[in-house]
């Protein structure tokens, strides 16, 4: 099953800027390697991974073989309300994760 | 039926396996670098300024390269930077990441882990939301590289 990890802060003040990094448990087959026998291993990557804050979206990366195995992306948003931000993980092979943190603002 | 000879002589021409690779390999990726970046960029110009790439100069292990973008801008509605990209010169397929951000971001920082396949030069563009696009590129020194095993060349 798709492990995913996220950093949100638990609590923000109104206007900070707070950092959210995000772990994605996947091993990015660059589609370039080999087996012993020669055979090629097919690519199999997480293609997106898309950030909601409340259901608007904040945040958008498109990830390509050259990221390195666990893709970990960390970035920033402004804490506007309190709610939930949602992150979900697309790539080949019909993978696909999800997950949520909740953040209070005071 | 093949003698011992012609078996090593022939040995000698296959073997020579740099032939998996083609011999222009170096002009092959330089295009293959331009057409990435042209496929983001377009028309545009691309000016160095503004963006700051950050990676470690030496790379013992180039299957986890941290690397953080930070770019100059208010981040406001009006003027904030609208994606980050990332290519690297050696890999087979130059293409890391591109990162899209808006003003909600508040700071135009981002941080990843990439994999670097050899010695060579790391480029980030940032497109800013007046349609300009900065860059900043950093040289890095690979002693294990990363995508292809047995390494390159």
């Amino acid at each position: 099953m798709a492990r995913v990890v996220v950093n949100v802060p638990a609590q923000a003040k109104r206007g900070e800027v707070i950092e959210i990094r995000t772990l994605a448990g996947h091993p990015m087959e660059t589609g370039f390697r080999r087996t012993q026998l020669g055979e090629l291993i097919p690519r199999d990557i997480i293609r997106s991974l898309v950030c909601t804050y409340n259901g608007a979206e904040i945040f958008r990366a498109d990830l390509h073989p050259a990221m390195a195995a666990n893709p970990l992306i960390t970035f920033t948003t402004v804490a506007t309300e309190s709610g939930t931000l949602e992150f979900r993980w697309t790539g080949d092979n019909g993978y696909s994760a999800t997950q949520t943190a909740a953040i209070k603002v005071v | 039926m093949i003698t011992r000879r012609a078996f090593l002589f022939l040995g000698l021409f296959v073997g020579s396996a740099r032939a998996q690779l083609p011999p222009n390999i170096g002009e092959l990726r330089k295009k293959a670098l331009d057409e990435a970046i042209r496929k983001v960029v377009g028309n545009a110009q691309v000016r160095t300024g503004k963006v700051k790439l950050e990676l470690p100069p030496l790379i013992d292990n180039g299957n986890t390269v941290p690397l953080s973008v930070s770019v100059e801008s208010p981040m406001t509605a009006a003027d904030h930077v609208r994606a980050i990209h990332v290519f690297t010169e050696k890999n087979p397929q130059p293409y890391v990441v591109s990162a899209y951000l808006g003003p909600r971001a508040g700071r135009a920082r981002i941080s990843t882990r990439a994999r670097i396949a050899d010695t060579g030069v790391v480029t980030a563009i940032a497109q800013m939301s007046d349609g300009s696009f900065w860059s900043d590129s950093v040289k890095v020194i690979v002693t294990l590289s990363a995508c292809l095993e047995e390494g390159l060349i």
